[in-house]
């Protein structure tokens, strides 16, 4: 499968250690930048996505939080308006609602509420979904609630090429960007370009070229769609696999485009689908590419339940490989 | 005294507080200005005394009751005036409106109408000058009803905890909107609060613009040497009522006269005329220059323009990335 499209000399590496590498780039090249969370220092990462920056960095660079969500992410957009750059850890999605005041109140409405005064120039990197039995509460995956929010800008890497770099490019921008990183991502590896440079986090990227069908997904399910569209391959089926990186703003050419390419969508999403993002993504093709739908179009997204413990019951309530092959069968009624 | 002008300078600035609001009430029922108002008068020697000890560079951190600090920064009158009418000439462009005043060149962050809201704003601030070694001070203003709160905890820890140069500014007027301090909260000394988290934490009469002053100016000068964060509780009364739409319930007219005969603008200008420090006629002149200002602020904010719609979604994300 073709995940990443390296386009330089390359490296292989997890997409925990391109998270790092991304991370030790901006703090070595740039005296503004510095990480700040739970753990992300003495402890390593509780993803140990920072360890050992901290003997590299010290404590000053590589900054342990208690545990504060809203007043360390408010400290990240008040060291930001000071002239900083902030990379701020929320350990998880989960964690983030503590500091949903700070990321909606004032990180998103600073700029417009002052009237063009005070940018706030945060990254925000928090680790989302579900797959490893930690539960109803550390199995949330509420990327689309933040991209809701005009004021951010919200990008989901879903391969190692972009864990690598997007970083270098959310810290360019002007304005508070999120980043969600799939916990079920970091001990995946592959090829990755050594010396991209910041990248565009903009948006969408095509993962596979295809023609009978579309689907669109980010993050943690893009794996998982690819898996789909190789075994769809074997059947006959030509997928075409789009990744929209950037969930804010959502790159809507690129989502018609596939749809007037292929005239059958399929939406994998692994948010409820009530309100969500693939609802968003559905809206908008419904708006301005309905004529060109040859076929319902499927959502294959969590079932509407707290994501609960016992591994069957959590795969049972995720979509699967084999949810996205039988959504692909019922758009192409074959 | 140090600063021969200083006693002028705090009745003239709580002078102009004190009738821009009331003009600033009088235009609300004329319908000039809409949204929320939230008046600051009863509250002037609070503002008035912090910010006169802060220097250019420093930051203000302040609430949606926030007219007087921004005043009291230097930020143009007529400039604020207009952000209530909604004007394209007014602060924050007509974006913010009576809660939301910022101004980059005095380094006023807010204007947050969150309580709460701007303490972990003023922490990172300060994280900001810790980190690049210089010595400024952020001053962060919020009410008694914000040491209920989530964010005034977590901040008042992590200040603590890293050393920043804060100052805390509880402006305790005794109500948040209606609900008195002794209905929320069992520990109602304030300071001990703060104490809990090793700063140094001083009562101060809110009522007395030199006691502020006084006050705030060892804090600064405290925290400017690297004593880390102070935390002044302000113990003031707000005159008026909460906003424009309260009708004032919860307390008495007794109570409300009483705190009136301490009228902070009054006993400060009785003060200075028993010292000979500032005339009547003195007094009266500035009332003069303080009616010439808010009528040129009023001048102001009417000949201002508003700004045009397809101007609608700018400032979602700064320009010069945008498209």
């Amino acid at each position: 499968m073709t995940v990443t499209e390296p386009r330089h000399a390359t490296v292989t590496m997890t997409y925990r250690e391109a998270v790092r590498e991304g991370i030790r780039d901006a703090i070595a090249s740039d005296d503004r930048v510095f990480l700040m969370g739970e753990d992300v220092g003495r402890y390593g990462g509780c993803y140990a996505v920072s360890k050992g920056l901290f003997d590299e960095f010290g404590d000053e660079r590589i900054r342990d939080t208690p545990l504060s969500e809203s007043g360390f992410v408010g400290a990240g957009i008040g060291a930001a308006l000071g002239g900083m750059r902030p990379i701020v850890e929320v350990m998880t999605v989960n964690f983030a609602l503590l500091a949903l005041d700070q990321i909606v109140n004032t990180a998103a409405l600073y700029l417009h509420m002052s009237g063009g005064q005070f940018n706030v120039p945060i990254v925000i990197r928090m680790v989302t979904g579900a797959g490893r039995q930690l539960g109803a509460q550390h199995s949330h995956s509420l990327e689309g609630w933040f991209a809701h929010v005009p004021g951010l800008k919200v990008v989901a890497p879903a391969t190692i090429e972009d864990a690598r770099w997007m970083l270098a490019s959310a810290l360019v921008d002007p304005d508070p960007v999120i980043i969600f990183e799939h916990a079920a991502l970091y001990g995946s590896s592959g090829e990755v370009s050594a010396d991209s440079g910041p990248v565009d986090i903009n948006s969408a990227r095509i993962r596979r070229r295809g023609d009978d069908v579309s689907i669109i997904t980010h993050g943690g399910s893009l794996a998982k769609a690819l898996t789909a569209a190789d075994e769809l391959d074997a059947l006959g089926i030509s997928t075409e696999v789009l990744d929209l990186r950037s969930l804010r703003p959502l790159d809507t050419a690129a989502i018609l485009d596939t749809v007037a390419h292929t005239h059958r969508l399929v939406i994998v999403d692994e948010g409820w689908k009530s309100v969500g993002l693939s609802a968003e993504i559905l809206a908008r093709v419904s708006e301005d590419a309905l004529w060109e739908l040859d076929a319902p179009v499927m959502r294959v997204c969590a079932v509407e339940v707290p994501i609960p413990y016992a591994m069957h019951m959590e795969q049972a309530a995720l979509p699967q490989v084999a949810d996205i092959v039988a959504a692909v069968h019922k758009v192409l009624d074959r | 005294m140090k600063d021969p002008d200083q006693p002028r300078r705090l009745l003239k600035q709580m002078v102009m507080i004190r009738r821009f609001e009331e003009k600033c009430a009088e235009l609300y029922q004329v319908e000039k200005i809409r949204g929320f108002l939230h008046l600051y008068i009863g509250e002037e020697a609070v503002a008035t005394g912090v910010i006169d000890t802060l220097e250019a560079g420093d930051a203000v951190v302040a609430t949606y009751r926030e007219h007087g600090h921004a005043l009291a920064l230097g930020v143009e009158p007529g400039r604020i005036l207009a952000e209530m009418y909604g004007k394209a000439e007014g602060v924050s462009m007509g974006r913010g409106g009576s809660m939301h005043l910022f101004d980059a060149d005095t380094r006023l962050f807010g204007g947050n109408a969150i309580v709460g809201g701007g303490l972990p704003v003023a922490v990172g601030l300060a994280l900001a000058d810790k980190l690049k070694g210089n010595d400024r001070v952020t001053a962060v203003f919020f009410g008694e009803g914000a040491v209920a709160e989530g964010e005034f905890h977590e901040s008042m820890n992590l200040a603590a905890l890293w050393r920043l140069p804060v100052l805390f500014c509880c402006e305790n007027n005794l109500y948040a909107m209606g609900t008195a301090l002794n209905r929320a909260q069992t520990q109602m000394r304030i300071t001990l609060k703060a104490s809990a988290y090793e700063m140094p934490a001083w009562e101060v009469d809110g009522m007395d613009v030199l006691a502020v002053s006084q006050a705030a100016t060892r804090a600064v000068e405290s925290i400017r040497g690297g004593a880390g964060p102070h935390f002044l509780e302000l113990r003031t009364y707000r005159f008026r009522a909460h906003s424009m739409f309260d009708p004032e319930l919860y307390r008495d007219k007794d109570e409300v006269n009483k705190w009136k005969l301490r009228d902070p603008i009054e006993t400060f200008r009785t003060m200075l005329e028993a010292d000979a420090i500032v005339t009547s006629d003195e007094f009266a002149a500035i009332e003069a220059e303080v009616a010439v200002e808010i009528d040129a602020a009023v001048a102001f904010a009417e000949a201002g323009t508003l700004e045009p719609i397809h101007d609608l979604t700018r400032f979602v994300h700064s320009e010069e990335v945008a498209r």
